[in-house]
């Protein structure tokens, strides 16, 4: 018999920090098989963000920065204009992109820097013990809303990548779901999509893809997919946005 | 070689350019606009990186990534920006990056005003944002020093891979003085007839730079050490770069320090001040003398300890524009051996040559 | 057909591989490990059809299949 199916070359061969049933694991090996495939491990420099994926660095065999709090893309800007010849890419979460780094996140793009960023929304804020998100949905409850999200008190969901695709720096805004094994071979066609992109000098690409975080949102693994497709899908509706 | 007239602000912009600044970013910001200016205009033409941030935190958090990368890269800003940057400047002393941040002092607290002051030297020479680090801290006292220390700053923040901070303000930013440039830089490039790529020069020396990770492990840059006892290895050990540093990187001026009784302590522009007061009083045949610190961290203790402690010497007059912030660091220096006096203005004030006279006379009195 | 090896100290026991399984060839297995927790077990079959969605839903990256 002949191996099919086994651990990408870009991804150590160790354990992960994530909890059981954890998205991040997911995008972390979706990442990996499209560094490899696309042959640029060497070419590669990851930004990691602040929050749970803290340390993929860890994780992937590749070169990799950190980010302050939010900051990911003014860091991914500067390497990209000093190296343009590697392939920069952000990894980042909800909190990260679309609370804390709103600021950077929309200049970057609207400067239409030739950067691939994946964004990682599970509605909720992890490594800080499940505090509300910009993205948690409207009656999500979470540490600092006990009682539900409630647009009076906290507005809506946002939907950052909506937004970003509104401006002309931005070429390609996709969302993906990793809720199945359907919706985890297409995130992966769209990431290999963003970084085909700036392989190709096209310009700011964005997947934004829907993962679990069954401890946070206080239900076991398989439940939690279930809500992406029920509920967070209903909110963040997938496909290509542009 | 060439003599031009110059704003100390575009003497630093020259300066950092000629010493083969790669990459600069920043945000615009009353009194040291001219500086953005001048990177805008001159870095695109010399094939140099410039970008106009979103933010102060996105403009420190561009160098932070430019330096991962391997450039020399710096930002410059004023009172208010330089406070947004701390966090940026604490992940990049964290992370062992160089980096050159430029301060124009204004006064303040808060939004305060455009006028000048030096406020800023407690936050500029302790660590300014969170953890136990320290920026190497330089203050030019005119135009061409302005220039001449940007040279010594990047190569500081290479060798220590750490962050080096310029201290001037908003006299010495927007004051125009003759300028010497060295040159040298923009010969070579013309005889290699394309713009001086910094970048892959520097890149030789950087072995930790993030390019790829071809050949070799991968590089990471992070300040992050979770493991248990890992993060006070690691502030142990910049403790000990701190502690190198401090042993061989003081710089400080001095003045007729052989037989002075009074010695008059500032720096920055008020340096320039002082140093006017004591030369007039010397022609006078008074016994003044000028300490200059030029390295503001680490602080010239040396001088001032062994001053302390020999007989001729009287007393020190500490002259800030603030309210006693560089007083510390001398009165920490002479541990109470000597008598330290203090004259300082600050919201836009600065002390004149007048009230200096003023001071002076007064100690002399009680001496 | 297909089978897959299961990297049981690296499992933690999230059982999605369980669920996506058209075949219901894995389940839980007894014994603990290392981690404290129940890690899924394969039965080998000739019926397995070397489909890798088990693989794929994995996070943890623990499942090698060979077809």
């Amino acid at each position: 018999m002949k191996k099919i199916f086994s651990h990408p070359k870009s991804l150590r061969n160790i354990s992960t920090h994530y909890c059981s049933g954890c998205g991040h694991g997911i995008a972390h090996r979706l990442i990996a098989e499209v560094v490899d495939e696309l042959g640029i491990r060497e070419r590669v420099i990851g930004i990691c963000p602040v929050g749970c994926a803290v340390v993929a660095y860890d994780y992937w065999d590749f070169d990799c920065s950190e980010a302050a709090h939010g900051r990911g893309l003014a860091v991914a800007t500067a390497i990209k204009r000093v190296r343009p010849e590697n392939i920069v890419f952000t990894y980042q979460g909800d909190g990260d992109l679309a609370a804390i780094g709103t600021n950077e996140t929309i200049h970057a793009a609207n400067r239409g820097e030739n950067l691939t960023v994946i964004f990682i929304n599970n509605a909720v804020y992890g490594m800080t013990g499940g505090q509300m998100a910009p993205t948690t949905l409207l009656g999500q409850k979470t540490a600092t809303t006990p009682e539900g999200r409630t647009s009076l008190m906290q507005g809506w969901p946002l939907k950052i990548s909506e937004m970003l695709a509104m401006l002309p720096g931005v070429k390609y805004v996709e969302r993906a779901s990793l809720d199945s094994p359907g919706g985890i071979i297409k995130s992966k066609k769209a990431i290999k999509q963003a970084f085909e992109n700036q392989i190709n000098k096209v310009g700011f690409s964005l997947v934004e893809l829907l993962s679990a975080c069954p401890t946070y949102w206080n239900m076991p693994a398989n439940q939690s997919l279930e809500w992406i497709k029920n509920s967070m899908i209903k909110e963040f509706p997938l496909g290509k946005i542009k | 070689m060439k003599k031009i007239l110059m704003t100390g602000n575009e003497a630093i912009a020259e300066g950092a350019i000629q010493a083969g600044c790669g990459f600069y970013s920043g945000y615009p910001i009353t009194p040291q606009n001219e500086l953005i200016g001048y990177f805008a205009k001159h870095m695109p033409e010399k094939g140099r990186i410039f970008i106009q941030a979103e933010s102060e935190l996105a403009a420190i958090n561009m160098v932070f990534g430019a330096s991962a990368a391997g450039a020399r890269a710096m930002t410059s800003s004023s009172s208010p920006g330089i406070s947004l940057k701390q966090e940026g400047i604490s992940y990049i002393a964290a992370a062992e990056l160089p980096a050159v941040i430029v301060n124009v002092m204004r006064a303040g607290p808060g939004l305060g005003n455009i006028w000048p002051a030096q406020s800023d030297y407690f936050q500029a020479t302790r660590s300014g944002g969170h953890g136990d680090y320290h920026c190497i801290v330089l203050a030019p006292a005119s135009v061409q020093e302005s220039y001449d220390i940007m040279f010594l700053a990047f190569d500081l923040a290479d060798k220590y891979r750490n962050p080096v901070m310029i201290l001037s303000d908003g006299i010495l930013g927007q004051m125009m003085e003759p300028l010497v440039v060295s040159g040298e830089l923009l010969v070579a490039s013309r005889k290699n007839k394309r713009p001086i790529n910094q970048l892959t020069t520097h890149q030789l020396t950087k072995p930790w730079a993030l390019t790829g990770c071809k050949g070799r492990k991968p590089n990471i840059a992070k300040s992050f050490y979770l493991k248990e006892g890992d993060l006070e290895k690691f502030n142990l050990r910049l403790q000990g770069k701190y502690k190198n540093i401090q042993d061989k990187e003081t710089r400080y001026e001095g003045l007729f320090l052989e037989d002075a009784k009074i010695i008059v302590v500032a720096y920055g522009t008020m340096a320039r001040i002082a140093k006017s007061v004591v030369n007039k009083l010397r022609e006078q045949g008074k016994k003044i003398g000028l300490i200059r610190p030029v390295t503001l961290w680490p602080f010239p203790k040396k001088i001032f300890q062994r001053l302390a402690v020999s007989d001729k010497l009287l007393v020190f007059l500490v002259i800030e524009m603030s309210y006693g912030q560089m007083l510390e660091d001398v009165q920490l220096a002479v541990n109470g051996k000597a008598p330290v006096e203090f004259l300082g203005r600050s919201g836009g004030g600065v002390p004149t040559e007048e009230e200096i006279i003023k001071k002076l006379q007064a100690i002399s009195f009680k001496l | 057909m297909g089978k897959i090896i299961i990297n049981k100290e690296r499992c933690k026991g999230c059982m999605l591989c369980i669920t996506f399984c058209p075949k219901g060839f894995i389940s839980a297995d007894k014994k603990l490990n290392k981690k404290g927790v129940k890690p899924v077990k394969f039965e080998e079959n000739p019926e397995c059809l070397g489909c890798s969605m088990c693989a794929i839903v994995c996070p943890d990256c623990c499942i090698e299949v060979y077809k």
